[in-house]
């Protein structure tokens, strides 16, 4: 389970922030092109929160497609793959999105 | 089950407390953002709740802790190497050449990083050298935190070269900087040229990439050329560097890549 390590970092970051205060949602970005599971995520955030300040909270995850931009032809164009070229053939892009590992924010109570 | 770190020449294993940083844990002894959490606080305003902005990286701690590493590595002039692949691929068998080959020319030491057993830090301390072991258990990446310690124990010279063997995976390694100075990917040619697209994260962060193995590539229907071009799909500015950990085959072009970075030093200055 590749997200476990993720999902602690999460669990981790939030609880020194909380400083003790219990917290009821925690809102997360993750890129599509970040190899990192969504669903496997939730799952190991059940597990990770039990015992801390954040047990029971609901984890809220926003999923960021990828971007990018093509310094070839100049359009912004969505990337399915890390390593997709522009349509119009290119490989000169920038990646605008996708790749996002952020914790938004918190609610506590 | 938890990460622990054993030293290889004395035996001694200790737990690491994984995640846990000493100089952080209490770095915000007055927040100036949040109302203050005192227990009255909280009873007086029971069921009032508050969003509060965090907007950071998941992985900023290790991040942080990696280019600590970095810094000690740099004071130092220590070349450190993170190898990454998939099990089975030949880690310690290139690492165990390498240094038999090498440590005439300049001290090596290992740290080895696997979810169980010391089996290959045993195989390389045979070779020599000072060797660490962290066992990840139920962890399946090396963390800079766990480097950091490992630094710690094997206390290496100035102007040497660290190996660090990572967990064998090609997904989280990829994210979790541990402050190396170059990371280098070795695929083996049993494991099919499509794995530099299955693992794009792990290829795209790498410098070198060794292509292990092919002493075996007369019995197998592995395409070299296609595996190439599947590397330079997802990174166009790593080398790559065809090898045999086994035969030898190739090995002198991965020690000049060391020799090479050694003199460029991870401050860009030399050693
Ligand atoms: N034929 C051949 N076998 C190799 C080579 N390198 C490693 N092996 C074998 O591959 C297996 C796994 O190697 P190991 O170094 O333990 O891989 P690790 O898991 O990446 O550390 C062992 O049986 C090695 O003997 C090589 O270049 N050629
Ligand atoms: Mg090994
Ligand atoms: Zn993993
Ligand atoms: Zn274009």
């Amino acid at each position: 389970m590749h997200e476990l390590g993720i999902t602690r970092n999460i669990v981790n970051i939030v609880t020194e922030q909380a400083h003790g205060a219990k917290v009821t949602d925690v809102t997360v970005e993750i890129g599509k092109l970040s190899a990192i599971m969504p669903d496997a995520v939730r799952f190991c955030f059940d597990v990770v929160s039990q015992g801390t300040s954040l047990e029971g909270a609901s984890l809220h995850i926003r999923e960021i497609p990828g971007q990018a931009s093509c310094h070839t032809c100049g359009i912004t164009f969505p990337l399915e793959e890390l390593y997709d070229s522009c349509p119009c053939g290119s490989r000169n892009i920038t990646r605008l999105s996708g790749e996002e590992l952020n914790i938004k924010d918190m609610v506590i109570v | 089950m938890r990460p622990t770190m054993t030293n290889i020449a004395t035996g001694q294993t200790i737990p690491l407390a994984a995640q846990e940083t000493p100089e952080h844990s209490h770095a915000h002894p007055h927040d100036h953002e949040h109302r203050s959490h005192s227990q009255a606080d909280h009873e007086d305003h029971h069921h009032e709740k508050k969003t509060v902005l965090l907007e950071q990286a998941i992985l900023s701690k290790n991040d942080r802790l990696a280019e600590r590493n970095r810094g000690w590595l740099a004071e130092r002039h220590i070349l450190a190497l993170n190898l990454v692949s998939s099990p089975g691929s030949g880690k310690t068998t290139l690492l165990e050449k390498t240094i038999a080959d090498l440590q005439k020319e300049f001290p090596v030491s290992v740290i080895e990083g696997d979810q169980a057993t010391l089996h290959d830090a045993e195989r390389l301390r045979r070779t020599g050298c000072a060797v660490v072991q962290i066992n990840t258990g139920a962890g399946c990446h090396l963390e800079a935190d766990m480097v950091a310690r490992g630094l710690e124990s094997l206390q290496p010279s100035t102007q040497s070269v660290v190996m660090i063997e990572n967990v064998g995976n090609l997904v989280c390694p990829a994210l979790f900087d541990l402050g190396e100075q170059a990371r280098v990917v070795i695929l083996s040619v049993t494991e099919g040229e499509d794995k530099p697209l299955k693992y794009p994260h792990m290829f795209q962060s790498a410098h070198l990439v060794l292509i292990n193995k092919i002493d075996l590539l007369p019995y197998l229907s592995f395409d070299i050329d296609q595996c190439l071009r599947y590397v330079n799909m997802v990174n166009t500015s790593a080398q790559v560097l065809q090898i045999s950990a086994q035969t030898g085959e190739g090995l002198s072009a991965w020690y000049r890549w060391i020799q090479q970075h050694r003199s460029i030093g991870p401050d860009g200055k030399g050693l």
